[in-house]
C-alpha cells in the first residue's frame, strides 16, 4: 500500500517540478491520498528545488524589427522590452511577480508635500557592466532623458507631471511634480524608464547597451538576434541563473512553435490561441498563460455625433455578445470585460457586486437608442489586425448581433500601415488594444483622464477627473479603494470605450525550463523578466 | 568583339539610368505612403510633441526633394547614408544581410540550375515518356504550392519528424562555413523546389522546339546518338531562351524570398526591406531597392551577353 502511495506521490512531484501541474491541483490530489496535512510542504519540496546556475536560455519572441534601437525611450514592442528591461538594465522600482511594488535600483523612497516631492535613495555598491559605479547622476540623467522639449521618448507622457529631477548628494535624487501623485514610484516601473550610465554632460550612454542588469550585451543584430552573457557582479540576490541568453526575433508563429518542438528554443512568447491546444499535446512542451491587464477596446469619439450622446454609447455596449467574442477572438484564453479598464492584475478592481457584468441585450440597446431619439442607427466600425488581432471577424459578429437592436454596423477594413496615426483617435469608432497598467491611477491617467494625450475617445467627465486627482494624493487604502470603485462605475456607465475582453498571453517552454510558482502578470514571459527569474532543471 | 564591348557599355549606361529612375520612383512612392517614420516608430505613443521632436532630430522637417538630392549626392560619394531609425551606417548592416541573401540564393541556385538543366535535357530526350510526365508533374506541383506551404512541409518531414535539419536557420556571422551551410539547406531546398519547374520546362521546350529543325534531322541521319544530338547540336542553339529564364529565376532567388526568410527566420535582405518599408525608413528602402534593381539589371545583362555569344547573328541586327 505504502509503495503505491509513494509512487503516485513521486509522479505528482515530478509533474510539479516540471511545471506541468498547478499548486491547487497538486494539493487536492495529495489530500485525496490522505496526506492533506503534509501537502503544502511536499509541494514546496518539489517546486522549490533550488534554482541551478548555468546554460544558455534561447527564447524566440515577437515584436523585433531591424529599426530597433537600444534607446530605452524608444522601446516599442516585446523584443526590445525583453532585451533592455528584462536583461540589460534595471529601473528604480520593480513590480514583483505578486503585483507589489518593490525596490530595484532605488533602495527606498519617500513622498512629501502632498505626494508632490519624492526623495529616492539610490542603492549603493551597484556597478554598471563597464565597471562604473551607479550614482545619483546616472539616475538624474536617465530620468531627464525622457523629459524636455527635444525628447522623443514614449515615456514623455507618463512623466508629464515631473517639473524637475535633481541630485541630492551622491546617492539621493529629488523629483518634483506639478501635482501630487501617490503612485509616482509605480510609474518608475515603466519599461522605458531604465537607468543608463551618464555621459557626465547631462546625457546618457544608451548606445552601448550598458546597464546594471543581470546580463550584458555580447551581440545585437536588431530585429534578428541578441546574445547576452551573465553579469558576474549582478547585485540582486537569488536571481540570474542562466550563463547566457539568446533572444531571437521570430515573427511567424508556426516557425516559433516548430523551433520549440525541434529543440532550437527553450521558450517562446505569443502562442497563437488557435494552436495552443495542439501545442499542449506535444511531449516535452509546457504551455502556460499570463493573466494580465491586456485588453481590447472599441473607442467611440465623444466629440462627434452620434457618440456625443451617452445613450447611443450605452446602446453600443449592449450589442456585443462578449461570450462569443471570448470563444472566437480569444479562443477562450481571456476573460469578459465590463467596459472598465481595471483588470485582473489590478488591486482595486471593482467586484461584480459593485459593478455587475454587462451582457448582450438587444432590447436594452434598443431602449437606449430610442431614448437618444433614434429608431435605427448606421455605424462604421474601422478595424485592422494592428488594432487587435481578429478585429475584422469580431466586427462581423458585432454586425450580426447588433441588427436586432436596429443598429447597422458596417465593418471598414483599414490598412495596417499607419493605423495608429490615421485611424485610431481619428475615426469615430475603431479597434484598439492596451497592455494595461499596474495601477488604477496610471491606467486612468493614461487613457481616461480628460487631459490625457492618449484619451482616445476625447471623453471628459468632471466628476471622474476630480476623483482621479483625489485618488492620486489619497494614501489611505480603504478610501482609495472607494474612489477607484466609483471611477470604474463612472467609466462603465458614462465612458466612451466598449471593453469586451481581457486577453491572456500564452507562452510555451520545453520541460527543462523551471520558473517560480507565481509569475509576473504585468508583461508576457514573467513580467518580461524570464531571463533573470527562470532557470534550467 | 568590339561591337560586343560597345553593347555592354551601352547597356551598363542604360542600367545606371534605370537605377536613377528606380531611386526617384521609390522616393516618390515612400513619400506617398500614409504616415512617416516618426509615427511608425512611435506607434500608439506618437503624441504631436514627440513626433515633432523626432522629425526635427532626423531632419524630416525639410522638404522631400532636398532630402532626396542630399541622398543622391551621398551615393555618388559611395555613401549609402544612415538608417533614420537606428542611426547606423547602412553599408555596415546591409552588407551582412546582402551576403546572407547571396549565400542562400547561391546555394539554391547551385541545387536548382544543374538539376533543372539535367532534368530538362532528359525530359526532352525522353519526351512524352513516363519519366517526362513524372518530372513535369512533380515540379509543376511544387511550383503550384505557395512557398510557405512547401517550407512547412519540408520542416515537418525533415526537421520535426526526421530531425535531420534544424527548424529555423539561425545563422550569424561568426558561424563556421559548414554550420552555415547545414542551417541554410532547408530554405535553399524550398527555393529550389519553387524555381525548378520554370527553368526545367523552358529547357525542355527550347530543345524540343529545335528537334524538328533540318540540321537536327541531318545529325540523326548521320547516326549520332540521341543524347549527343541534344547536348552538342540542339543545346548550343537553345542557350538564349534558357539563359534568360535562368537569369530571371536567379534574380527571383535574391529579391523574392521574403516569405522563405520569414518562415525560416533567415536574416536576409528581404526582411530588412519589409521592416524598413513598414517603418518608412527611406534610406534603407532606397539601398535595398537599388541593390535589387542592380541585381536584375546585371543578371539580365549577363543573360543577353550569353545569348549573343552563343548566337553571333544577334550581333548584327537586321
Amino acid at each position: 500500500m505504502y509503495s503505491r502511495q509513494q509512487k503516485e506521490l513521486d509522479r505528482l512531484q515530478t509533474k510539479v517540478a516540471k511545471g506541468s501541474m498547478s499548486r491547487r491541483e497538486f494539493l487536492s490530489r495529495v489530500s485525496a491520498m490522505g496526506l492533506g496535512a503534509m501537502a503544502p510542504g511536499l509541494y514546496m519540496q518539489s517546486a522549490m528545488a533550488a534554482p541551478k546556475q548555468g546554460g544558455r536560455f534561447r527564447q524566440g519572441v515577437t515584436g523585433g524589427a531591424t529599426s530597433d534601437v537600444l534607446d530605452p525611450g524608444q522601446i516599442l514592442d516585446h523584443y526590445m522590452l525583453n532585451v533592455q528591461f528584462g536583461q540589460l538594465r534595471n529601473n528604480l522600482t520593480e513590480v514583483a511577480p505578486s503585483g507589489e511594488l518593490v525596490p530595484e535600483l532605488a533602495e527606498s523612497w519617500e513622498g512629501s508635500n502632498g505626494a508632490k516631492t519624492w526623495n529616492f535613495k539610490v542603492r549603493q555598491g551597484v556597478e554598471f557592466h563597464n565597471g562604473k559605479s551607479l550614482t545619483s547622476e546616472d539616475v538624474v540623467d536617465s530620468l531627464n532623458h525622457h523629459l524636455g522639449e527635444d525628447s522623443k521618448s514614449a515615456a514623455k507622457g507618463q512623466l508629464g507631471a515631473v517639473t524637475s529631477v535633481k541630485a541630492d548628494g551622491k546617492y539621493g535624487v529629488v523629483v518634483e511634480l506639478s501635482g501630487g501623485d501617490a503612485d509616482f514610484p509605480f510609474i518608475l516601473t515603466d519599461y522605458h524608464i531604465l537607468i543608463c550610465p551618464s555621459n557626465g554632460d547631462g546625457t546618457v550612454d544608451w548606445q552601448s547597451g550598458t546597464g546594471t542588469g543581470g546580463f550584458s550585451l555580447v551581440e545585437h543584430e536588431p530585429g534578428v538576434r541578441t546574445l547576452t552573457k551573465a553579469n558576474p557582479n549582478y547585485w540582486k540576490p537569488n536571481r540570474r541563473f542562466f550563463d547566457e541568453v539568446e533572444t531571437l526575433q521570430i515573427a511567424d508563429s508556426s516557425a516559433r512553435e516548430n523551433a520549440l518542438r525541434t529543440g532550437e528554443l527553450d521558450a517562446m512568447n505569443n502562442v497563437a490561441p488557435k494552436t495552443a491546444d495542439l501545442l499542449k499535446r506535444q511531449p516535452g512542451i509546457v504551455v502556460d498563460v499570463t493573466k494580465g491587464n491586456k485588453q481590447i477596446t472599441l473607442p467611440m469619439l465623444t466629440n462627434v455625433a452620434p457618440f456625443d450622446n451617452n445613450d447611443v454609447r450605452t446602446a453600443m455596449k449592449y450589442i456585443i455578445d462578449r461570450e462569443q467574442w471570448l470563444q472566437v477572438v480569444a479562443r477562450g484564453y481571456g476573460e469578459l470585460g465590463n467596459d472598465n479598464p481595471i483588470g485582473p492584475a489590478n488591486v482595486y478592481r471593482a467586484t461584480t457586486d459593485e459593478l455587475p457584468q454587462r451582457g448582450y441585450d438587444p432590447d436594452k440597446a434598443k431602449y437606449h437608442l430610442k431614448k437618444a431619439g433614434f429608431d435605427s442607427l448606421n455605424v462604421k466600425f474601422h478595424a485592422a489586425e494592428t488594432g487587435f488581432g481578429g478585429s475584422i471577424d469580431a466586427g462581423q459578429m458585432m454586425a450580426e448581433t447588433a441588427r436586432p437592436a436596429g443598429i447597422n454596423v458596417e465593418v471598414v477594413r483599414e490598412p495596417d500601415d499607419g493605423y495608429w496615426s490615421n485611424v485610431w483617435m481619428k475615426k469615430p469608432f475603431s479597434a484598439c488594444y492596451w497592455s494595461g497598467r499596474p495601477t488604477e491611477n496610471m491606467m486612468f491617467s493614461t487613457v481616461y483622464w480628460g487631459e490625457a494625450a492618449w484619451n482616445d475617445t476625447y471623453w471628459k467627465n468632471a466628476q471622474f477627473d476630480d476623483l482621479l486627482l483625489q485618488g492620486r494624493v489619497e494614501t489611505d487604502s480603504t478610501k482609495r479603494r472607494a474612489i477607484y470603485v466609483e471611477m470604474q462605475q463612472i467609466v462603465h456607465n458614462d465612458g466612451a470605450t466598449v471593453l469586451p475582453l481581457f486577453l491572456q498571453d500564452i507562452f510555451a517552454t520545453n520541460d527543462k525550463v523551471r520558473h517560480p510558482e507565481v509569475i509576473g502578470g504585468n508583461w508576457e514571459l514573467d513580467g518580461c523578466k524570464a531571463a533573470e527569474r527562470w532557470w534550467f532543471a | 568583339m568590339s561591337s560586343l564591348t560597345r553593347i555592354i557599355l551601352q547597356r551598363l549606361g542604360l542600367g545606371f539610368l534605370t537605377l536613377f529612375a528606380v531611386s526617384l520612383i521609390i522616393a516618390f512612392v515612400v513619400e506617398l505612403l500614409p504616415g512617416d517614420i516618426t509615427q511608425a516608430m512611435l506607434g500608439q505613443s506618437a503624441t504631436p510633441e514627440t513626433v515633432a521632436a523626432f522629425r526635427k532630430e532626423i531632419g524630416l522637417d525639410r522638404p522631400a526633394h532636398i532630402r532626396y538630392f542630399e541622398w543622391l549626392g551621398g551615393i555618388f560619394k559611395g555613401d549609402l547614408g544612415q538608417s533614420l531609425a537606428s542611426k547606423r551606417d547602412i553599408s555596415e548592416f546591409v552588407g551582412t544581410r546582402l551576403s546572407n541573401t547571396l549565400f542562400l540564393g547561391g546555394l539554391a541556385a547551385a541545387f536548382a540550375v544543374p538539376l533543372a538543366l539535367l532534368l530538362g535535357l532528359l525530359a526532352a530526350l525522353y519526351r512524352n515518356s513516363i519519366f517526362d510526365r513524372i518530372v513535369n508533374l512533380t515540379t509543376l506541383t511544387s511550383i503550384s504550392f505557395p512557398e510557405f506551404f512547401v517550407a512547412y512541409i519540408l520542416i515537418l518531414f525533415l526537421s520535426v519528424k526526421a530531425g535531420i535539419f534544424p527548424g529555423i536557420s539561425n545563422v550569424s556571422t561568426n558561424l563556421a562555413f559548414g554550420d552555415q551551410l547545414f542551417r541554410t539547406i532547408l530554405p535553399a531546398l524550398t527555393l529550389t523546389l519553387v524555381v525548378l519547374a520554370h527553368m526545367l520546362r523552358m529547357t525542355r521546350a527550347a530543345i524540343i522546339n529545335l528537334l524538328s529543325s533540318p540540321y537536327i534531322e541531318m545529325a540523326r541521319l548521320k547516326g549520332t546518338r540521341p543524347f549527343r544530338v541534344i547536348v552538342y547540336h540542339a543545346l548550343p542553339n537553345a542557350w538564349g531562351p534558357i539563359v534568360n529564364v535562368i537569369a530571371l529565376n536567379l534574380a527571383y532567388l535574391v529579391v523574392g524570398v521574403v516569405v522563405v526568410e520569414v518562415v525560416f527566420v533567415y536574416p536576409g535582405l528581404g526582411q530588412l526591406l519589409v521592416d524598413s518599408v513598414a517603418k518608412r525608413d527611406l534610406p534603407v528602402v532606397q539601398a535595398c531597392a537599388i541593390i535589387f534593381a542592380a541585381v536584375y539589371i546585371l543578371l539580365n545583362l549577363l543573360a543577353d551577353i550569353v545569348s549573343i555569344v552563343s548566337n553571333p547573328r544577334l550581333l548584327h541586327p537586321r
